[in-house]
């Protein structure tokens, strides 16, 4: 191996891990300056801090609302894009590059604005306001992968071959289609929550109590406590990733062993 | 005189041994092929001339000089790929130009032997364009050009026309040949199509499991093939494995059958050996009207017919081939019983060692 | 199993006919056909153009809603124009720095000599680490370099202090120091199909052809990956240039960049206009659209030779 790639590759590895190892390094301090290692007080206290199971609840929820509704809009919508309108699929891809030009912070500004005038229980809860933008957010990915999946597969041929053997359009969609672009849906799903775990831009200046805003919360005011609670949302995000390498690696077998199970 | 010299060469990767022993001389402007099937060791041992890789034992040398462990930069050597191998950012033209450009050439000597290869090549009216907008044909021309701009010592060619049509391959294989013969220059050209080292080279050398099985002339390599692999890999054969009865007048069994092969003289009997004839020089007859098996014939049924075009092909029962023209053939359908004469003195016999790797009832034309 | 296919061909032939008149009629069906998508257009107009409209507008009111151009004139005032300066330099840097290293730790793990599992481990680490960010990212520098961190401690240990010598952690600086750790993964991610779009038998061509290491770049490799290369820093530029959280955490909201001014007037106590945010969110607008448009003709160069 080239040596220039070993120092590099050691430097790059060393820049990455070692504020891993900080973050570790504090959530064992002990709360006293200058004491000795370790302790796990600081886990033991967000583990028993309401406030941390109530927000993680939250945006977990959030995100599981934030993916259905993805799903629900834009896998039909792709199908239907890739079936019959395959001249609209660049407009939408394009459409899917424009929340690189209006990035979270502009977007929150626009929507406080335009969404002012909804119901309350729309616009003061996340399950309306944020759910709402997040799905925006994901959109990119979703998109993505979804089309990756689409792509991958010959819907036409699918879709008339269900369709001559008498099924219906929902029919068509949710029992031949959707079994067919699972790996990708799961893998924008993974994606998207992901997202919404540690989207802090939109909660925060919309006010809203989410897992990344409580996480600022602790830093802000408990030093050492937030450093265990750091670690716990990587492994939070890892986890989701981690899943998501799996289905991916599945999703190399599987559509293989479906087009060969079908008959 | 030798020009290209490979001696010893052997290539390990971990316990597979691509190559394990090869000696190959190349005479000055001789164009040698390196035929067989995938996995044998030829392109193992193209890329240890190029200088891609390193033998772990064994030396190339080249105009006297030993260039094993010159890096491949300074070999002076034009490479053509099998695909892909032009700079997809530049025109023809440009890519023609890259070796000279490398070595300082002004610009109007670079475009001026650039447009003379790329004349020779036939693509005189392509030069401004880029590799994606040039067929697969017309990309492996201008490779060729490019390899040859900068007047290499060798020209060495890694199956360059395995990913064309047959039309064109045939094509641009005849021009390869020309351009060679007209230039002089040595090459070495790897390919697994028998049929199209057998129609450019001057010589001959068919690799299996890194060894060379043999090597010689292309007229060699088909009427007197050495190994039972020779015989299987270039060309289609009878293979009729046999006993030996008598060895002073060649007579040897087969599938209960006698038959007379004048090859057969002088081995030992009972030796195990392998009769092999070619198909056209099996001679068929339709049985009856006073036509019977005797003396050197052997009686079948034909199967099947297949028409190939300049011949056609009968497949008979005992694993029996034969090629006639289509005119004939058409007397002998499917189904009818034939006498097939196989002729002494048309025949080769080999010694069938127990490990022989035969290619068992592999059909390369896959009819 | 044949007779199966036969049969399924004849279906899928017939219900193709069936299912698509309007092809051999030749009569175009396609307003019935849109009228699928409108879920989805609905959608992204309301939560998406509507908002970003309102933005573009709103920017140009005042508070009684009459249009002008005083939200605007202020932004070339401070502190906005020094923010501006300070978010492009920021997205600058973290840009071609994230490019140009990102580049050279990818073709370090992807090329011929680097084990396999080097490659699948940072391709990995990348995955995770380009959707790192925000408040755990800005933690861990802390813990890392900030007053308390450990290699700051270490450093004054060995005898050598930090701050000493100029360095602040919440500062430009070190924000560009933190954004690095999502930018390079990001690069790396982009950048990698790039690399394995660089065919072996260019490189080995271009070795017979007399080729040095460096001509290979300088003629092949370099142009060849050009198209991409200027993708990615547009996509670094605009990913640094909208980030807010990291910042935010990191220096408790205090560095000048564009959108922490903007987060304090929705966080902060300064909200007696909002139109300037507006304005200030329109500004951010202007300076993405400009890199783009900086970017497309670039682009359209460096990948003239393409498809």
């Amino acid at each position: 191996m080239a040596p220039s790639a070993i120092v590099l590759l050691l430097l790059a590895a060393t820049y990455f891990i070692v504020p891993l190892y900080a973050t570790l390094a504090f959530s064992l301090k002990k709360n006293e300056a200058g004491a000795p290692c370790c302790t796990l007080a600081n886990y033991s206290w967000v583990i028993h801090n309401p406030d941390f199971w109530h927000t993680i609840k939250i945006s977990f929820l959030l995100a599981l609302e934030t993916i259905v509704i993805s799903l629900v809009l834009f896998v039909p919508t792709i199908y239907w894009v890739h079936l019959r309108l395959p001249r609209l699929r660049p407009v939408i891809a394009f459409l899917a590059l424009i929340p690189f030009v209006v990035p979270p912070i502009v977007m929150v500004v626009g929507l406080l604005r335009v969404l002012q005038g909804t119901p309350q229980w729309f616009y003061g809860t996340p399950w309306g306001f944020l759910a709402a933008a997040y799905v925006i957010l994901a959109f990119p990915y979703m998109f993505f992968s979804l089309d990756a999946g689409f792509r991958a597969i010959d819907v036409h041929t699918l879709t008339e071959a269900s369709q001559s053997l008498g099924a219906s359009w929902p029919t068509t969609l949710i029992k031949v289609i959707v079994p067919n672009i699972r790996a990708a849906a799961l893998a924008g799903s993974f994606l998207a929550l992901a997202i919404v775990m540690g989207e802090f831009t939109i909660a925060n200046l919309a006010a809203f109590h989410t897992f990344p805003i409580f996480l600022q919360y602790v830093n802000e005011s408990a030093g050492f406590p937030a450093g265990a609670l750091t670690l716990l949302s990587f492994l939070i995000t890892w986890g989701a990733m981690a899943s998501l390498l799996l289905v991916g690696r599945r999703r190399r077998l599987g559509l293989g062993a479906n087009i060969a199970g079908r008959r | 005189m030798t020009f290209l010299q490979l001696e010893n060469l052997h290539r390990d990767f971990g316990t597979v041994k691509a190559l394990n022993g090869i000696d190959i001389t190349i005479g000055e402007g001789e164009f040698l092929s390196l035929l067989g099937p995938s996995g044998c060791g030829k392109t193992t041992a193209l890329r240890l001339v190029a200088g891609f890789d390193r033998p772990n034992q064994g030396r190339i040398i080249v105009d006297g000089k030993d260039v094993t462990n010159v890096s491949p930069n300074k070999r002076d050597m034009g490479m053509v790929f099998q695909a892909y191998s032009l700079f997809p950012n530049m025109t023809a033209r440009q890519n023609v130009e890259f070796g000279l450009r490398i070595r300082g050439k002004n610009r109007t000597a670079r475009r001026g032997r650039a447009d003379e290869l790329l004349e020779l090549v036939g693509l005189s009216h392509a030069v401004d364009r880029f590799p994606h907008q040039l067929s697969g044909g017309m990309q492996q021309r201008v490779a060729l050009a490019r390899a040859l701009a900068i007047e290499p010592r060798v020209l060495l060619l890694d199956e360059p026309l395995s990913a064309l049509d047959a039309k064109v391959r045939v094509q641009l294989r005849e021009e390869i040949r020309r351009i060679q013969l007209e230039l002089g220059i040595t090459t070495l050209y790897v390919t697994h199509d028998q049929e199209e080292a057998l129609a450019i080279s001057d010589h001959v050398a068919v690799m299996y499991g890194g060894v060379i099985e043999q090597m010689g002339t292309p007229s060699e390599m088909y009427t007197a093939p050495k190994t039972p692999f020779v015989a299987e890999f270039i060309g289609t054969m009878n293979r009729l494995e046999s006993t030996i009865v008598d060895g002073s007048t060649g007579e040897i069994e087969h599938a209960g059958m006698r038959l007379r092969i004048d090859a057969a003289r002088g081995r030992a009997q009972g030796e195990r050996v392998l009769v092999l004839v070619r198909p056209e020089a099996l001679e068929l007859a339709a049985s009856g009207k006073g036509v019977s098996a005797n003396g050197n014939s052997v009686a079948a049924e034909v199967l099947t017919q297949t028409f190939l075009g300049p011949v056609t092909r009968l497949k008979m029962t005992g694993g029996l081939i034969a090629d006639m023209s289509t005119a004939r053939a058409s007397a002998l359908p499917v189904g009818s019983s034939v006498v097939a004469t196989v002729p002494a003195a048309d025949a080769q016999v080999l010694s069938l060692p127990d490990d022989a790797p035969l290619l068992a009832a592999q059909d390369p034309d896959g009819l | 199993m044949a007779d199966e296919g036969r049969q399924l061909a004849i279906a899928s032939d017939a219900a193709s006919q069936a299912l698509r008149p309007d092809v051999r009629s030749g009569r175009r069906r396609l307003p019935l056909a849109w009228l699928a998508t409108v879920p989805f257009f609905a959608y992204t107009i309301a939560f998406l153009f509507a908002p970003a409209a309102s933005v573009l507008v709103g920017a140009f009111q005042d508070q009684k809603n009459q249009a002008t151009l005083s939200n605007i004139r202020l932004l070339f005032h401070q502190p906005y124009i020094a923010a501006y300066k300070t978010s492009i330099e920021i997205s600058l840097v973290t840009a071609l720095l994230g490019a140009v290293l990102g580049l050279l730790i990818a073709y370090a793990a992807i090329r011929e000599g680097t084990p396999k599992f080097i490659r699948a481990t940072l391709a990995t680490f990348s995955g995770v680490a380009a959707n790192f960010g925000g408040i755990p990212l800005a933690f861990a520098f802390v813990a890392t370099l900030g007053p308390l961190g450990i290699v700051t401690t270490w450093l004054r240990n060995a005898g050598w202090d930090p701050s000493e010598h100029g360095f602040q952690l919440y500062s430009k600086a070190g924000v560009e120091l933190t954004y690095m750790y999502f930018q390079l993964p990001l690069m790396i991610l982009v950048i990698a199909p790039a690399i394995d779009g660089l065919r072996k038998e260019w490189r080995e061509a271009a070795a017979n052809l007399g080729a040095k290491q460096w001509q290979f770049w300088r003629y092949v490799g370099i142009p060849v990956l050009m198209p991409s290369l200027l993708g990615a820093v547009i996509l670094l530029f605009g990913n640094s240039f909208a980030a807010y959280a990291t910042a935010y955490s990191l220096t408790s909201g205090t560095v000048n960049i564009v959108p922490i001014l903007i987060g304090a007037y929705y966080t902060g106590n300064v909200l007696d206009n909002p139109h300037i945010a507006q304005a200030l969110a329109f500004g951010m607008f202007v300076v993405l659209a400009v890199m783009m448009l900086l970017y497309l003709p670039l682009q359209r160069r460096a990948a003239r030779w393409s498809k």
